[in-house]
């Protein structure tokens, strides 16, 4: 086990490593020169020269890599080129805003997703099935930025039910949150349907119902707990998924978390905040992965670490 | 002292008095009460020496203040931090008497110092202002650095004398630039590089609460040197609401003015509904937005080609795409611009003749280009329709929709044969002619990287902007005004630009707000002059 996480650690350390390298030279090659940004319009050819200079940015590429690695691996992330604050602080003061908003959505789209996707597989080829399958291809598929407008219009300006974008409640959370889990609970239903359907075609379902077990019970104390195994799985990728969605779900309801600031940076050519917010995330995603699979072999013991 | 009682009869006739151009605010307006505004982007810094987008401008403007400011809702001149200013009779001498009893918002009482070291800070490379470049005429800039600039003498604690290499008409309104402000060197010193988080300045607020990514509250300066103002209590600024969102609050009651403006795509429904648009002000802004054509670059370096061009776009279509916000414009210059042409008739839309011009270049068959635009809304639409403008013509236009950042780049690197400058279009630094000819259209601005996009580069016309900007003397300043109107009717002869439009400025603001027009389309303070705007409740 130890020499297992060890290898692991080793590993996410590499991907890291890698992570930052090909972001860092897509930064580079980039046709828009971030001091330009800094400069703003007026700025004479001496004023931008000065600002390259003093930032670096007019040394070779393998260079300036080398520097910022040096920085991070010391927890220096540089300061916004923009903003001059420190990235390490923005990035910060965002978090709790990003893992709110993450834990409100994994919440939602498991109700959501494991509701509908056992009672696809119980009512599995008919109607309900049907259309619970139907509608989870519609979420997984509808563009985030129409289903959040879409959920702000109605239930926040038609029906007054939640504030209309912003931070700080609960009910700030609650859209947000659920436009989020909807798109993820598409996902969480198909593969709950199709593990509840192949648990209970097993042996012991069959047994336990042959004893007179009710079928609430079957289901719920002997099905669930196996089928559900393989979705507990997925929450850890699930984070890169999130990922992605959060950079525009945080930008229409006003959430201050990092995708939006991720956002901000990419068009402003922020260079240290998008490294920042992308190594954080990379950062996030591994050890995502990495406690998906620790955690595995404690739900169920036939899965081995080696 | 010596200097200054050497003070000639021009010296003295420019001496301006304060009382007389000063602004009176409304006597209608209320004291206290808070406002709520939106925007999209976070707030970048608040170092008045670093900050330079439209959002944080006005910002800083509430928090420092320089040695010039401009009367509300006008592009005049008036004294600031400056109680009043003499200028020496070669134009090179700028003297200060600075206002007594001025306090940052830290307790102490500005003095001359702070200026100096204000404008040392802002010219010192170290700092990285963008705006360095605007002090380029004060004596010592080219070796300005720690040691601070030799053209900036203390005389004593209420008087500073600044000395210039050439004469500069415009000096007075870089003296207006934030850049200029007036900043304490104690708190520079403890904030080290995030004075731009805690700023400290002498303005009409002062800084109290900033959460970073969510909101920036500015509380009243009661000390405020200014008497009367400011009349707010507060401003609450919200950043990261998208503008449709913001519009919606808006019409909740929970905003008070959107910073970002009224959404495109809402635009009609908000001016179709009596109640909202009697809440929407309207004015002109210093903007041109044009296509640039490179000079450079075959077959723009034809005259005749550039000519045709600027005769097949059908500028009233494009105002009507973006819902008629803007005028057409013949001109580098918007006409709210001092210095403009009034009466010129530019290139009129003339298919025909344009067609006609082609052939004369020995172009009748047209040819293929590109045109580089960003692709934010509407600026892809407007490209579309300057596309078919020349394919009737015989050109095709292949369309580059990029981001900013990458047409910028292409722009400053002379590869764009043309570029539609919508999204990054041309607003003017402080309201004077001058500021639309250098970095633009003039040869400085020509080179590797410049914002120069056609790369036209006149050295005759470069001349004439050099003589007008050396016309310091008010009492010369419509001799000076008819030299810059030469200057940008001598550009559109060789049509570097087609000049499309000038945008309107449209600012939506909750039904309790108060205070003239006037301060809800400042030009200056976009979107709206907080130090002079009131509430009703």
């Amino acid at each position: 086990m130890a020499a297992y996480v060890i290898r692991r650690l080793i590993q996410s350390a590499l991907i890291l490593l890698g992570v930052s390298f090909i972001t860092f030279f897509l930064l580079f090659v980039l046709p828009a020169d971030p001091v330009r940004q800094i400069a703003g319009r007026s700025a004479t050819a001496d004023t931008v020269e000065n600002i390259r200079q003093q930032l670096g940015l007019d040394k070779p590429f393998v260079v300036q890599y080398a520097r910022y690695l040096r920085a991070v691996v010391q927890g220096d992330m540089g300061r916004s080129y923009l903003q001059k604050t420190e990235v390490a602080e923005l990035i910060w003061s965002r978090l709790p805003a990003t893992l709110l908003l993450m834990l409100g959505a994994i919440v939602c789209e498991l109700v959501l997703g494991l509701t509908m996707g056992i009672a696809a597989a119980l009512w599995r080829g008919r109607a309900v099935d049907q259309a619970l399958m139907m509608t989870s291809f519609v979420t997984v598929s509808a563009p985030q930025f129409v289903v959040s407008l879409l959920l702000l219009y109605v239930f926040a300006v038609k029906l007054s039910w939640f504030p209309i974008g912003g931070y700080g409640t609960f009910a700030h959370l609650v859209l947000p949150a659920v436009t989020l889990g909807i798109l993820g609970s598409g996902w969480y239903s198909r593969m709950m349907r199709s593990s509840m359907i192949d648990v209970l075609r097993a042996d012991y379902i069959r047994t336990a119902r042959a004893k007179g077990l009710t079928r609430a019970r079957v289901v719920l104390r002997h099905a669930l707990p196996n089928a559900i195994l393989p979705v507990i799985a997925m929450i850890g990728i699930d984070i890169g998924i999130f990922m992605g969605g959060i950079v525009v779900v945080e930008s229409v309801f006003g959430w201050p978390g990092i995708g939006q600031l991720a956002w901000q940076a990419i068009q402003r050519v922020d260079i240290p905040i998008i490294m920042g917010v992308t190594l954080v995330s990379a950062t996030a995603i591994v050890i995502g992965n990495l406690l998906a699979d620790l955690v595995a072999p404690f739900i169920d013991p036939r899965i081995k670490l080696r | 002292m010596q200097k200054l009682l050497a003070s000639t009869a021009l010296m003295l006739t420019l001496a301006l008095p304060v009382a007389a151009q000063d602004y009176t605010p409304d006597p209608a307006a209320k004291a206290g009460g808070s406002i709520t505004v939106t925007y999209k982007d976070d707030v970048a810094t608040l170092d008045p020496a670093i900050g330079y987008d439209w959002q944080n401008w006005s910002m800083i403007k509430s928090l420092f203040d320089g040695l010039m400011d401009y009367t509300p809702g006008t592009t005049e001149l008036r004294p600031g931090l400056a109680e009043s200013y003499e200028i020496s009779e070669d134009g090179l001498v700028y003297t200060f008497k600075l206002r007594a009893g001025v306090k940052f918002h830290n307790g102490r009482e500005m003095t001359a110092e702070d200026v100096k070291y204000s404008l040392d800070r802002v010219t010192n490379p170290e700092t990285q202002s963008p705006g360095a470049g605007f002090f380029g005429a004060i004596a010592g800039f080219e070796n300005a650095g720690a040691a601070g600039l030799s053209g900036v003498e203390v005389v004593d604690a209420a008087t500073v004398k600044i000395t210039l290499s050439r004469p500069d008409a415009t000096f007075l309104h870089v003296m207006a630039l934030n850049f200029a402000s007036v900043v304490p060197k104690e708190a520079v010193d403890a904030a080290g590089p995030d004075f731009g988080k805690k700023p400290v300045g002498t303005g009409a607020f002062k800084l109290a609460e900033w959460t970073l990514g969510q909101r920036l509250v500015f509380g009243k300066n009661a000390d405020y040197w200014r008497a009367g103002v400011p009349f707010l209590d507060s401003v609450v600024f919200e950043v990261g609401q998208e503008p449709v969102v913001a519009l919606l609050r808006l019409q909740n009651g929970e905003v008070d003015v959107p910073g970002d403006g009224i959404p495109p795509a809402k635009f009609m429904e908000v001016m179709g509904d009596p109640a909202q648009a009697e809440r929407v002000v309207q004015g002109g802004q210093l903007h041109t937005g044009y296509i640039t054509l490179n000079v450079t670059m075959a077959p723009f370096d034809k005259l005749e080609v550039r000519k045709a061009v600027n005769m097949a776009v059908n500028k009233e279509r494009i105002t009507q795409i973006i819902n008629g916000r803007a005028v057409p414009a013949n001109q580098p210059l918007p006409p709210s611009m001092p210095g403009y042409t009034e009466g010129y008739a530019g290139y009129a839309y003339d298919p025909e003749a344009a067609k006609a011009l082609l052939a004369e270049a020995g172009l009748a068959d047209g040819f293929e280009t590109e045109l580089y635009v960003m692709n934010t809304d509407p600026n892809p639409r407007i490209a579309q329709a300057i596309q078919q403008d020349l394919a009737a013509i015989g050109i095709t236009a292949n369309i580059q929709n990029l981001a900013s950042a990458n047409v910028i780049e292409a722009g400053g690197a002379g590869t764009a044969p043309m570029i539609w400058s919508g999204g990054m279009a041309w607003i003017a630094d402080f309201p004077d002619a001058s500021n639309f000819y250098g970095p633009i259209l003039g040869c400085a601005g020509a080179g590797e990287g410049g914002w120069n996009w056609s790369k036209f580069c006149d050295e005759g016309l470069d001349a004439k902007a050099v003589e007008a900007d050396s016309m310091f003397d008010p009492a010369k300043s419509a001799e000076r005004l008819k030299l810059w109107s030469d200057v940008y009717t001598g550009v559109m002869e060789q049509a570097p630009w087609v000049p499309v439009f000038n945008e309107e400025r449209y600012t939506m603001k909750s039904p309790r707000m108060g205070g003239e027009d006037a301060l809800y389309v400042d030009p200056v303070s976009i979107p709206v002059n907080y130090d002079y705007v009131w509430v009703t409740e």
